[in-house]
């Protein structure tokens, strides 16, 4: 078997941001001195023109970034998923959200998987603050070939958009030949009838691998990878609820307000079914290396496979 | 200034103003203390320095102004309808259910080029517009006004910052120097001063004008008209509430609107004020 292929999807970024500047001249890039982590810095090195260091200054790179949206350029503001959405959320909110403008959001080292950096740096609300903003989009791919996909569309897309990245060397699981994206379509990656495991982000790949190990418990497990969180795909997630009446969430993201809360909200309106949300649990995490943390917090396949066994047992036996 | 011009700049003034007790009498609330301290200003702006079409209000590559006190909305509907952005009729329903004119400026209204009015973050949004036109080898202006409480906000000087890094000298931040913020005066609430000493040191050409004299407004902006490398901050030395006696360098008429008396002695002491200008 071919060994397979990781790369975190901060690079995807960067690539496709590089790749984009080539065919959009509205294109800038701000950075907040994170250009060499959140690989902006690719794109730097073949545009510096078009590259605009803001210095550790989050709040005025959002509002910079709405002020050229303003004047037709298509910024897309970087830095950290702590700094992009926490610190420099009222900004984001009233300087972006609120007017409606143009401004994509490249948000890097998201969640737990930061690693040793620790707890001030590992950032598991920001889906739930971006949630809050009305017209907000917010994307959260799962791998590579996905964030490649999400960036461009992002550009495409007139509006502003939450994009989320990751730190950590993850499995490209999808084909780049015949993958598609769509901004608010959620993707069926496995058929399945016992239940439906819903996952976003790096947690994509796991609940794919969860879904084969159930497979020798006898358990038909559903997969969905839902990459834009907002607008949710209600249309497959309430498809779901009604063909296997149990659905288990997955997300790098605490349980409060990420996808186990929007995926939650739909099916109580379309379709109540029992709701089983793995995630951050409220509290912060610590330092450690990236792997070793995600396995603590039950962000691995084999917790996974144990959770969704759990809900079946309990809600449809 | 020819004196022609200052006599007309001097009744769109008090036009203005007339607006802004207008707008503040029929919402039964807004700022109108900091709005009258702007509106010569904003006239001088709109009526002599920007290059604005009302007619196209996103005219391409016009000058743009962000109102960083977004909380004097009052004073730039004021002028924007004055201009003919929309009916002053509007003005009657500021801050209405359904109405156009938002109780902080919104982008879309017309003539409108950023919303604002969480205090810090319309500069920066300033400074993008002033980037964009650098990219784009545009020759627009941008301006934006802040209030002096408003500088205590850490963003301004993030903003700040930027502004001189990146040398945006089609970039004019006018601050507005009541000296009164909410709390009462700014050098008691927590002091910004010294204010140009400030600008300077981070890199900003400074100049001080008097906001109630059209001579020295435009001494002061065709001042600013010959710096490049850096940009531009103007102190405006004012007087909040201006024009209206009982409302003048008094911190309760920050965001309080006029009552039926009131309004009708604000609107008497402006219309004396307009006839004696016409005579």
């Amino acid at each position: 078997m071919a060994d397979i292929i990781k790369k975190a999807t901060r690079e995807s970024y960067g690539e496709a941001l590089k790749e984009l500047a080539k065919e959009c001249d509205k294109l800038v890039v701000l950075d907040a001195d994170l250009a060499e982590a959140t690989k902006t810095v690719m794109f730097k090195k073949e545009y510096p023109e078009r590259f605009i260091d803001c210095g550790i200054a989050e709040a005025n790179m959002m509002g910079v970034a709405a002020g050229l949206a303003a004047a037709g350029k298509i910024p897309f503001a970087s830095s950290f998923a702590m700094f992009a959405a926490g610190r420099a959320f009222e900004i984001v909110r009233n300087s972006i959200g609120y007017p409606h403008l143009n401004v994509k959001i490249g948000a890097t080292h998201a969640g737990i998987s930061v690693g040793e950096d620790g707890a001030t740096h590992q950032c598991n609300e920001d889906i739930a603050l971006m949630r809050t903003i009305p017209g907000m989009t917010i994307i959260n791919p799962a791998d590579h070939v996905e964030a490649k996909a999400a960036v461009k569309a992002a550009a495409a897309y007139e509006g502003p958009v939450y994009l989320r990245f990751g730190r950590l060397a993850a499995p490209v699981f999808n084909d780049e030949a015949t993958y598609r994206f769509e901004i608010g379509k959620g993707i069926g990656l496995k058929d399945g009838t016992d239940v439906t495991i819903i996952a976003t982000g790096l947690m994509v790949n796991e609940a794919l691998e969860a879904a084969k190990m159930l497979e020798a418990d006898g358990i038909n497990a559903r997969v969905i990878n839902i990459h834009t969180i907002k607008p949710l795909d209600k249309e497959i997630v309430c498809k779901a609820a009604k063909e296997t009446g149990l659905i288990v969430t997955v997300e790098e993201h605490s349980i409060i307000g990420g996808l186990g809360s929007a995926v939650s909200e739909a099916v109580t309106e379309c379709c109540p079914v029992p709701v089983v949300r793995i995630g951050v649990n409220d509290e912060f995490g610590h330092s450690g290396p990236a792997v070793d943390l995600l396995k603590e917090f039950g962000l691995c396949k084999e917790n996974i496979a144990v959770k969704v066994k759990e809900a079946v047992d309990r809600f449809k036996k | 200034m020819d004196s022609t011009i200052k006599k007309q700049l001097e009744m769109t003034a008090v036009k203005v103003r007339m607006g802004v007790i207008e707008g503040t009498f029929n919402a039964k609330s807004g700022h109108p203390g900091g709005s009258l301290s702007i509106s010569d200003l904003l006239t001088y702006l709109y009526s002599v320095k920007m290059n604005i079409n009302p007619s196209d209000p996103d005219m391409k590559d016009r000058d743009r102004l962000v109102l960083s006190k977004g909380h004097c909305a009052p004073a730039l509907y004021s002028v924007l309808a004055e201009k003919g952005f929309f009916p002053k009729e509007e003005l009657k329903s500021l801050r209405h259910i359904g109405a156009l004119l938002q109780g902080h400026p919104c982008i879309h209204i017309p003539g409108v080029d950023m919303s604002s009015g969480s205090l810090g973050q319309g500069i920066s949004a300033a400074c993008g517009m002033a980037l964009a036109g650098k990219l784009d080898n545009a020759d627009y202006k941008v301006y934006t006004i802040l209030g002096d409480g408003e500088i205590e906000e850490g963003q301004v000087w993030e903003a700040a910052m930027f502004a001189a890094h990146y040398k945006l000298d089609n970039l004019v931040a006018i601050v507005d120097n009541n000296g009164l913020q909410i709390d009462g005066k700014i050098s008691e609430v927590c002091s910004p001063e010294p204010i140009t000493d400030k600008f300077a040191a981070f890199g900003w050409h400074v100049i001080t004008m008097d906001a109630h004299d059209f001579d020295s407004i435009e001494k002061a902006f065709d001042e600013a008209e010959k710096i490049s490398g850096k940009p531009v901050a103007i102190i405006q030395k004012s007087i909040k509430g201006k024009g209206v006696s009982f409302m003048e360098d008094k911190c309760s008429w920050h965001g309080t609107a006029p009552n039926k008396e009131q309004y009708d002695q604000a609107m008497a002491e402006l219309n004396e004020r307009l006839s004696s200008l016409e005579a």
